[in-house]
């Protein structure tokens, strides 16, 4: 493991003030899943570790009716995972959440790391953004809240700035008549990364689309709305032929690599099929809701 | 530079003093001796380091030592009472599911998270359970078996 010096604010405003002071040989740990590996394997060699973990206000979920969902930035992926709460009314990050590695990781890992790692395949932004979250960020010079969409810049990248902290992520509540879905794409059951994730957000009126989101991961530099596809739908009833059409819309926007998980146009197709298959499924949810 | 924390491991409080990059497991293993704990991959695939922290099972190899103090931290040593095995410990021995040894404690101790929130698991929920811990001999099948037959001792089905 690289030698670092270890730093561990009790306050917000002092975990700002450190990050700001030593902006490029801090890193941030929050559940430390992907940070201690990346230690280890001396990918990266920083300086100082500060430790969120005792930074009070950080961790754990409230719902309020009408208000939606306040996801502190400590929250582990497992108590999103098993939270009554979020498998009622945000079902879709409940499902994206069990599917991230294994109980042991869940338990130490958050959903602020998992967003500010920024990782292409990451398991929880696709059903983030397909419910709209925004992100609310910390810095030196106060806060601000960013929609989820403009939060990630390239692979590791995201729009915070030097000092700047991921505080909360914000889930707006959801119309009636509203359901989702999250489909991952990958050769084993646990334990790997999304080669194709795909979560699509449905709500009806009037048996027609009034409104959907749909998300994409792993298969361009960030997770990527494909608007083309939600265009397509709004406003639409979604009839088979429509959703094969959305299926390639949603394939055309994607831009992925071809890697050890997959070719390019590997994942291309399965874009198609995968986004036609989550439309599909989460307008019967909706139905049914 | 070294830090003095408390650390209190399967009941019993230890002053330990910790480098910042030392990892629970190194700390549970060199420092505390208990080496039940094992250290396979040491990146947070394999499970082999698994330990229950404050009721809920975590990789010890992906927590840092420091991080770990005054939290309560049960190992694979502080399962038996007054020389008994506990109940998983035996049906591991009973059903044969151990083979070399290296994922027995790491599944026992997730196993046991386990069955403290769900006493009667199915068997794909077993399954579910352990997908994080690796057994390289692929003794899966004893092993499943062993966490059910556990469950059924610990917590008889209703007649």
């Amino acid at each position: 493991m690289v030698r670092f010096e270890y730093l561990e604010p009790t306050s917000l405003g002092e975990a700002v003030s450190l990050v700001d002071r030593h902006w490029g040989q801090v890193r941030v740990m929050a559940g430390g899943t992907d940070l201690l590996v990346r230690l280890k394997q001396r990918v990266i060699r920083p300086q100082y570790v500060l430790n969120l973990k005792r930074v009070p206000g950080l961790d754990g979920l409230t719902y309020a009716k009408g208000q939606g969902l306040r996801i502190g930035a400590l929250t582990t992926i497992r108590t999103i995972e098993t939270s009554p709460v979020v498998k009622e009314h945000y079902p879709v990050l409940a499902e994206a959440a069990g599917m991230l590695g294994s109980v042991q990781v869940r338990n130490l890992a958050t959903v602020g790391g998992n967003l500010c790692n920024a990782s292409p395949s990451a398991e929880m932004p696709p059903g983030l953004l397909a419910y709209g979250a925004q992100a609310r960020i910390v810095g030196p010079k106060g806060e601000r809240t960013v929609p989820l969409d403009q939060f990630f810049l390239g692979p590791g990248q995201t729009c915070l700035l030097q000092g700047d902290l991921l505080a909360e992520v914000l889930v707006p509540e959801s119309a009636p008549k509203t359901a989702g879905v999250y489909i991952k794409l990958s050769p084993r059951a646990a334990m790997d990364c999304a080669v194709v994730g795909v979560a699509a957000v449905v709500t009806l009126e009037d048996g027609k689309c009034k409104d959907c989101r749909i998300a994409l991961g792993a298969v361009a530099p960030t997770p990527l709305r494909p608007r083309s596809a939600e265009d397509l739908l709004r406003g639409k009833p979604l009839d088979p032929g429509l959703r094969e059409r959305a299926g390639q819309a949603a394939m055309e926007e994607a831009k992925p690599i071809t890697d050890v998980r997959g070719s390019a146009e590997y994942r291309k197709e399965m874009v198609k099929v995968l986004t036609r298959r989550a439309v599909q499924q989460a307008f019967q949810r909706a139905m049914a809701s | 530079m070294k830090q003095l924390i408390s650390l209190k491991v399967n009941g019993t409080t230890h002053e330990v003093a910790v480098e910042p990059y030392w990892t629970l497991l190194n700390v549970i293993r060199d420092h505390l001796g208990l080496t039940g704990t094992k250290r396979g991959c040491d990146s947070g695939d394999c499970g082999a380091c698994t330990v229950i922290m404050n009721g809920k099972p975590v990789n010890s190899c992906l927590v840092l030592a420091v991080d770990a103090r005054d939290r309560d931290i049960l190992t694979i040593e502080g399962l038996a009472q007054d020389g008994k095995l506990h109940p998983l410990q035996e049906a591991f021995i009973e059903k044969g599911g151990i083979q070399c040894g290296y994922c027995t404690p790491g599944m026992i101790m997730m196993a046991k998270a386990l069955l403290d929130e769900n006493p009667r698991p199915t068997e794909a929920q077993v399954r579910q359970a352990i997908a994080g811990n690796l057994c390289r001999c692929t003794g899966y099948v004893k092993i499943v078996e062993a966490i059910l037959a556990a469950s059924e001792a610990m917590t008889p089905a209703k007649p």
